[in-house]
């Protein structure tokens, strides 16, 4: 206490020092036995020690320095030789009731978030609180919801309602571990979009290996009596979409229409990565066929078309499905939400037209395995891996060396180094939560193409507060200990 | 649910026999916070000043957890002041019941410390009042606790801002309360009065503090005029908290001249006024106390005689103790005036009253006022028949060691006086009874005894050789032979 921008509480006196060698009085001398402590308030820059478990009463304006922006070290000092003292710092519980005026504090602060003041504008902040709703809901697409919500409020949205749903599509389909069928919708629905987002397209593109990867265990599981697991395990269907692709010429050559042809789709795609490529398939879900025999691209349609005739003979039910699937996809007006059911439906059947290995099917084995154990899904997995190798290698050409790209790659083919994936190192990528950034990228490039937010107000005002809070810590702003943004989301 | 007013000990034992406690308790972990306030209100009405319902609060239990318990979780500070003010109360009277230790942690570390935080500036003022007052009675009777309370928040500064209210940095914000603060801004001087009195009851060094505080004095000073009759009791207390410091005596009171609004005080007072008046009054006579002559100008005397007359014991023996305390090396005067005021009547009255303290101070007064050759033969020379005859009539009558050695030490002054010694030797009968507790099994009688001969046979004096002759011839030699080979060695030395 008797040094600069020290501070202390003497136990022959009961002085409080403070920078200087003038003490005032403060509390009670203390000597052997006395458990002595002290509290440093970060919030309101004071100080004060305890006896006992007794405060001895806050001092303000002690500090030269806010303690907040300096580093305090607690010290003990003492006098006679063979001194003893034994130091706490809540290894052991503290006598003085901490938690209590921790407690108090931690009221005060959400007591002044709580009664902030809005001020005159009240008027306006409801506008603005509905405003921030409805724009969150759009922002997902969660269409019919916005739509009610804007009724009620008698609000209006300003992205029309096929926009909405067709994002809404989208995001499903990413969430669902189909990504090919989400680019194939995307480059359909925005086209051009991806191309100008090659970093979007590749981490997509990534997505979909490892969607791959996570194999067939549903597909096997739907033919139990047990439902599919979730729509997490979902077969590799980009790599066997060709029946995607192909109904969807199936479904065009019977004339649907749809606002963007399917062959428009194939044929961007595969200008942008494919042309290169000596083997047929674009990895997308559009045209490819499964087969990994190459196949000229002007023939691949009308294989694939051939190819899907020929299946869709097969199958009755298949065909029906996938038209059912098809008109899902190319009418949306709100059957969509039953659809992605059908859809998964159909899918699955479709995928097993193409087993041949009845071993997969078993059902019981607890294990999953890779691609779902089916050969030929994974050859075309690995196929589509090398795609994906030989896409990251032009981007470096192009745009140079991307070491996010790198890892992005070195994670997803890691996946195939071990024999149960899903426990591995880097399992997590499996984990279908890892769905939701992509997702969440994928739908703010799309709003911003078309020159609409790409982040609702609501995230933006989340982003801030964290943010807010951990520049508070930094700074040591102590009041951000007792605010936490969770404690107001559900 | 329920809400009635519980006044007194007769409806908390009509509810409480009712059964009503266990239903009661159980209120208290209601999802309603209306209700659980409700059920705790009822507690802190219940357990007031009622030992018997505070033993048996002590032992009930709701969801396996004891009341104190509940109590102490509702002390925590997030909770509502009122929740925690209530809570503090029950836990305070429980302790005062004696349910609850002293120096359990759930008192010293939870309740004191809640209670110390209503008194802060922050809080309203009829929180500040209420936590004031609780304290006051919480650590009432136990000096550890004012220890701790004391060195607590700097409380007794904290204190102090009780009389600065409303300040010009009070955080008023509407008129409404503005109003209601200055109209109740004596209960924050009454309530800190009660609290200082409490806090400086029994340690030194709490009183100096308290004295030390900034106009202290004054604000008792003004405390005793104040026309609300509770301000004016408080301040009393206060007072006489403060009038146990020998030091205070000598220093602050006499700078401030307290006496005067004291005396008033004691005009027309009612009895619980009187009572701690008058003690308090007591302390300031003592022989050390600067402030003793101007007080006797200003008719104590007077006061201090009707106070023996009173039927309320305690008034009584402040009375006595007062006046036996004022005759304490007084002038002639004074000790004359004291013999004027009370009549001789009053003193055979006080001498024969049931209560032991009033006769021991009675004697005690007589002993003081018996001090002083000159005085004694004067005093003698007027009252010494009705004296005596005192004298004879307690030695007489049946009465404890301590009172029959005060008479003893009556007579040994006595025989100190020059004329008043032959009101001993000319009395036969006083002398026999001198001779008898010589050879009394009660050492501390004999010695009294002998202190009547030591001084009646005192060889300096005039006509020592007479008297010692006399008591030759009763055979009191016989006995001092005897006594003088006795094991006891105050005895022998004597």
């Amino acid at each position: 206490g008797w040094d600069k921008h020290s501070y202390g509480y003497h136990g022959d006196d009961g002085h409080s020092f403070c920078s200087s060698g003038t003490g005032q009085p403060y509390g009670p001398t203390f000597t052997t036995g006395d458990v002595i402590g002290c509290c440093v308030n970060l919030i309101n820059n004071t100080c004060f020690y305890t006896k006992n478990g007794h405060s001895l009463g806050e001092k303000r304006r002690v500090f030269l320095f806010l303690p907040s922006q300096s580093n305090l070290y607690p010290t003990v000092g003492l006098q006679t030789p063979g001194e003893i003292v034994d130091a706490n710092f809540g290894q052991q519980p503290f006598v003085f009731d901490i938690e209590d005026y921790m407690r108090e504090w931690r009221a005060k602060i959400q007591s002044t978030i709580k009664r902030f003041p809005i001020g005159d504008r009240l008027g306006e902040w409801q506008a603005m609180l509905q405003n921030m709703v409805s724009s969150y809901l759009v922002h997902h697409g969660y269409c019919s919801t916005a739509t009610a919500f804007a009724r009620v409020t008698d609000t209006t949205i300003q992205e029309e309602q096929t926009s909405i749903k067709n994002r809404q599509r989208i995001q499903k389909l990413v969430l669902a571990g189909r990504v090919g069928e989400a680019i194939e919708a995307t480059q359909q629905l925005y086209p051009g979009l991806l191309e100008h987002n090659p970093n979007l397209l590749f981490m997509l593109k990534c997505r979909q290996f490892v969607e791959m990867v996570n194999g067939t265990d549903s597909e096997v599981r739907c033919f139990s009596a047990r439902s599919p697991r979730s729509q997490d395990s979902y077969p590799g269907s980009p790599s066997l979409s060709p029946r995607h692709g192909s109904s969807n010429s199936h479904v065009h050559s019977t004339g649907a229409d749809s606002p963007t042809c399917s062959n428009g789709v194939m044929s961007t795609k595969s200008k942008q990565s494919h042309s290169k490529y000596p083997t047929l398939s674009s990895s997308s879900s559009s045209s490819s066929s499964s087969s990994p025999s190459s196949v000229n691209y002007s023939e691949s349609n009308s294989t694939d078309s051939t190819k899907s005739q020929q299946h869709s003979s097969t199958s009755n039910q298949e065909t029906s499905d996938s038209e059912m699937e098809m008109e899902a996809e190319h009418y949306p007006n709100g059957v969509l939400e039953n659809s992605s059911t059908r859809i998964m439906n159909g899918t699955y059947k479709h995928e097993e037209i193409l087993q041949t290995d009845e071993s997969s099917m078993e059902d019981s084995c607890p294990q999953r395995q890779l691609c779902g154990g089916n050969h030929a899904a994974t050859e075309r997995m690995i196929q589509f891996g090398r795609e994906l190798q030989m896409l990251s290698e032009q981007l470096c050409r192009e745009y140079g060396k991307n070491t996010v790209h790198k890892k992005m790659l070195q994670d997803a083919f890691s996946l195939l180094a071990y024999s149960d994936p899903w426990n591995c190192p880097v399992g997590q990528q499996l984990d279908p939560i890892q769905r939701e950034p992509v997702c969440a990228a994928l739908n703010s490039a799309i709003l911003e193409s078309q020159n609409l937010p790409k982040q609702p107000p609501l995230m933006l005002a989340l982003g801030q507060a964290s943010e807010c809070l951990r520049l508070m810590a930094r700074v040591g702003l102590g009041s951000c200990s007792f605010a936490r943004v969770d404690d107001y989301l559900h | 649910v329920f809400c009635f007013p519980l006044k007194g000990p007769d409806h908390q034992t009509l509810l409480f026999n009712y059964g009503a406690v266990q239903n009661i308790a159980h209120l208290l972990v209601s999802t309603s916070y209306k209700v659980r306030m409700q059920a705790l209100k009822c507690f802190s009405v219940l357990a007031f000043e009622n030992p018997q319902v505070s033993m048996t609060l002590v032992n009930v239990s709701v969801d396996g957890e004891l009341l104190p318990q509940i109590f102490v979780k509702m002390l925590q500070r997030d909770k509502p002041i009122e929740m925690q003010l209530t809570a503090a109360k029950c836990l305070t009277s429980m302790c005062r019941a004696g349910a609850i230790r002293t120096d359990d942690s759930c008192i010293v570390l939870k309740t004191l410390p809640c209670l110390v935080r209503m008194c802060s500036k922050e809080k309203l003022l009829e929180e500040r009042v209420e936590g004031a007052e609780t304290l006051a009675y919480l650590i009432e009777t136990d000096v550890e606790l004012q220890r701790i309370a004391s060195i607590t928040d700097h409380l007794i500064v904290m204190l102090a801002d009780y009389f600065k209210y409303p300040s010009s940095v009070s955080a008023i914000t509407d008129i409404k309360r503005l109003d209601h603060d200055l109209k109740h801004a004596h209960e924050l001087r009454q309530a800190a009065f009660k609290l200082y009195a409490s806090l400086g009851a029994n340690d030194e060094d709490i009183r100096k503090k308290i004295i030390e505080t900034e106009n202290m004095m004054d604000r008792i000073v003004n405390g005793l005029s104040e026309s609300s009759i509770k301000v004016r009791l408080a301040a009393v207390r206060c007072l006489h908290s403060l009038s146990r410091s020998v030091q205070q005596l000598r220093t602050s009171f006499q700078d401030h001249a307290v006496w005067k609004p004291l005396m008033k005080v004691l005009q027309n007072a009612p009895n619980e006024i009187l009572v701690v008046a008058s003690s308090t009054l007591c302390n300031l006579l003592l022989e050390f106390s600067p402030s003793k002559e101007p007080i006797l100008e200003s008719g104590a005397i007077e006061l201090l005689c009707s106070l023996t007359q009173s039927e309320n014991l305690a008034l009584r023996v402040n009375g006595i103790w007062a006046l036996m305390n004022m005759a304490f090396q007084a002038e002639q005067k004074i000790k004359s005036d004291i013999l004027r005021g009370l009549s001789t009547e009053q003193l055979f009255q006080l001498l024969s009253d049931s209560d032991v303290n009033v006769l021991m101070k009675t004697l005690g007064l007589l002993r003081n006022l018996l001090s002083t050759r000159p005085h004694i033969d004067h005093i003698m020379s007027t009252h010494g028949k009705q004296i005596m005859q005192a004298v004879t009539l307690i030695l007489e009558g049946e009465h404890n060691i301590e009172v029959k050695e005060q008479t003893l030490c009556i007579l040994a002054n006595i025989a100190d006086g020059t004329t008043a010694k032959e009101l001993i030797m000319t009395n036969d009968d006083i002398l026999q009874k001198i001779k008898y507790y010589m050879s009394h099994s009660n050492a501390k009688l004999q010695l009294a005894a002998m202190f009547c001969i030591s001084n009646l046979i005192w060889n300096e004096e005039e006509g020592s050789q007479e008297r010692q002759d006399k008591l030759r011839d009763m055979g009191i030699v016989d006995i001092l032979h005897k006594l003088s080979q006795s094991s006891d060695p105050n005895l022998c030395d004597k």
